[in-house]
């Protein structure tokens, strides 16, 4: 008996250093932060929510769409949690097109909650070639995405240094210490003061950089919170179970003169 | 084995077994004598049989709000995620079940094999589960297809192009499948509706496997036939049923580790990048459960044989009945046979990292090793081992080692086959 939980609980570490040697695998120099949605308990902390889509908004979205993002989602819990008024006022900041209307014409109205994120660019082509042909991906699902997951993305907007002196870049591309290949083709975005944050907080690369990455985790994994919750409570009952039915099988079995 | 001539108590219940005899079918599972000294690796097929239950159930859900089209697929899946309610946790249940089913199953196979439950009279059983081994492999490719991501694609485009390695009519066969010219829509469309029908064939092998079980009945730890059923033995029912069932809730604990805290550990980070024809990934690797026969696959430099030496390993196990001569069931008492089966396990764990990795240099020599031996193994080592082997005495009977302790011993030294496998 005693074996079964010790197998158990090696599976339970095993699963945790597994979880953890892959991402240092690939990010054995990956940057990280204090993230507060990391662990069984991880919660996002909304006001870095709140200023992580302000840096989407006010930096990535020129480039970056959030296709599969609504702006219902913004006031949804779990998320930034903006008031449904903020999340309509914001909705109605940006203009779609709609129709066709009863003359058979489109036209531009104001988004609503239940539209998707506006898209920066109206295909793929056209993304293209407003950024010398590389195509900014979509950041719906980016951080799940990409092998070190919000430590990658984290690291990348921070990775911008001077290349060694033996590698040559050709126009319009840059180096980077953390990407992939270690050449980008989207400039360094991130600098001190860019932003101006309405709850007062210094707006350092750093601080950009973890609240962007948060919001971004969020918008990949927009149950995160529930997750972690419904998860917590499953165990427990599993658990609570797990001991009564054991209890039950050792008065069963005593019945035969048999280990179990 | 049970007791055939169950009549049921109330009236209306002997007039409908008269009929239909499902109340005698019950009774039979109910009682259905179990040798009382089965270890905890025999619970794995209730497990099995959960794991089978929760995919079909979560599948049905997933069907439900799924869009197998190319254009769609993708965003379908996210809305999933999204927008459905729990949907997030029907699918992650969904994909890391196909994980668990293979872990246990892996477990399930490799228990056989320690205890030689594949031996006469257990052969049918044996090879209806590899048919079932080898349907879960097809419904769990096909399934990894279903979200298009970029491993989904070009996964599909590296397995099904295989086929094309078949002489003279390979080509037309892969278009055939396809459907067109490559990997598309239509190749998207009846692998959905191929991951539909698998799990219902698998079902009704299920039920000739337990049924080809309840024939001879469970072979046990020390693979001695039951001598007297009324010593030897416990009915199925309270016994093993809460037995199966702690070990169950022992194994949904770890699942649900899994769902709710590391959902994503076992798939890879490109498919959520939505299939691109156009960009190739990096690696193309395929999910870790068939990490071993795709190691086996690229050790062989000509495309054809490769892929003759992948079947060829799974094949292989139909006829181990034939192939492990030894009239002796249980490893217990074979000491040679022993040290060969951990040996077997750890070159399989080996073809498992190899296959992961870059098929070049060192790896690419090992996987070859390691393929070479995975086949002297079957082909002959067993067939010598069962002539030359001295083997240890037989007990007379379940009852005494049970009481004495020694089915035991053979549990306390298996518990590393689960440590290893992760």
């Amino acid at each position: 008996m005693q074996r079964i939980f010790k197998i158990l609980f090696l599976l339970l570490i095993l699963n945790t250093n597994f979880a953890n040697s892959i991402s240092a695998e690939n990010a054995s120099k990956l940057l990280t932060t204090d993230w507060s949605f990391k662990g069984p308990f991880g919660k996002f902390d909304r006001a870095s929510l709140q200023r992580g889509y302000q840096v989407y908004n006010e930096v990535c979205a020129s480039c970056h769409s959030l296709k599969y993002v609504s702006y219902r989602n913004l006031s949804e819990k779990g998320g930034p949690e903006f008031s449904v008024k903020e999340a309509k006022a914001i909705a109605a900041s940006f203009e779609i097109t709609d129709g066709p209307n009863q003359d058979g014409e489109m036209f531009t109205r104001p988004a609503k909650l239940s539209d998707k994120f506006v898209m920066p660019y109206s295909n793929e082509e056209e993304a293209k070639s407003a950024n010398g042909g590389a195509y900014p991906p979509d950041m719906s699902v980016l951080v799940k995405a990409r092998a070190g997951g919000a430590d990658y993305i984290y690291s990348v907007l921070l990775g911008y240094v001077d290349p060694p002196e033996n590698i040559k870049l050709d126009d319009g591309v840059y180096y980077n210490k953390y990407m992939y290949g270690n050449k980008i083709k989207m400039p360094k975005q991130l600098s001190d003061g860019l932003v101006e944050y309405s709850d007062g907080t210094n707006a350092t690369e750093e601080q950009m950089a973890k609240d962007v990455v948060s919001f971004l985790m969020w918008t990949a994994e927009p149950h995160l919170e529930q997750r972690h919750k419904t998860g917590f409570r499953a165990i427990v009952y599993l658990i609570i179970l797990t001991v009564l039915v054991y209890f039950s099988m050792k008065k069963i079995w005593s019945r035969v003169e048999t280990n179990v | 084995m049970s007791d055939h001539n169950y009549t049921p108590s109330s009236k209306f219940g002997k007039w409908f077994n008269d009929r239909l005899p499902l109340l005698t079918l019950a009774n039979h599972l109910t009682d259905y004598p179990t040798p009382k000294n089965l270890n905890y690796w025999w619970t794995f097929g209730g497990i099995l049989t959960f794991c089978l239950i929760t995919q079909i159930i979560t599948g049905l859900v997933l069907a439900m709000h799924y869009i197998a089209h190319a254009d769609l697929a993708f965003s379908s899946v996210e809305h999933i995620m999204r927008d459905v309610n729990y949907g997030w946790l029907i699918r992650y249940i969904h994909a890391n079940g196909a994980s668990m089913f293979f872990l246990a199953v892996y477990i399930h196979i490799f228990r056989s094999l320690f205890y030689g439950s594949y031996k006469a009279p257990r052969e049918i059983i044996w090879i209806l589960g590899i048919m079932i081994y080898l349907l879960m492999m097809a419904a769990a490719f096909m399934g990894y297809v279903l979200p298009w991501g970029q491993m989904s694609f070009w996964g599909a485009t590296v397995i099904t192009n295989l086929f094309s390695a078949i002489p003279l009519v390979g080509e037309s066969i892969t278009t055939w499948l396809w459907g067109g010219y490559s990997v598309d829509n239509p190749t998207l469309t009846r692998f959905f509706t191929l991951h539909y029908l698998i799990p219902f064939l698998i079902l009704g092998l299920v039920v000739l496997h337990i049924w080809a079980l309840h024939v001879p009945g469970n072979n046990n730890p020390i693979g001695i036939d039951i001598q007297k059923p009324s010593k030897d033995t416990v009915p199925f029912h309270p016994y093993i049923v809460i037995k199966d069932l702690f070990a169950l809730l022992l194994f949904m604990i770890v699942f649900a580790f899994f769902v709710f805290y590391s959902p994503n550990i076992l798939g890879h980070a490109d498919n959520y990048i939505e299939a691109n024809p156009l960009v190739t990934p990096a690696h193309i690797v395929p999910e870790w459960y068939l990490l071993p026969f795709y190691a086996i696959l690229r050790s062989i430099p000509d495309k054809l044989l490769g892929v003759v030496a992948m079947l060829s390993a799974i094949f292989i196990l139909a006829a181990l009945p034939w192939l492990d001569t030894s009239k002796v069931r249980s490893a217990v008492f074979r000491p040679l046979y022993k040290q060969f089966y951990w040996i077997l396990v750890i070159d399989v764990l080996i073809l498992g990292y190899v296959g992961a990795m870059p098929a070049e240099g060192l790896y690419l020599l090992i996987a070859r090793v390691a393929t070479a031996y995975y086949f002297l193994h079957f082909l002959l080592i067993l067939p010598i081992l069962g002539k030359i082997e001295k083997t240890t005495p037989l007990p007379l009977s379940i009852t005494s080692p049970v009481l004495g302790g020694s089915a035991d011993l053979a549990m306390a030294k298996n518990t590393d086959v689960r440590k290893e496998k992760l």
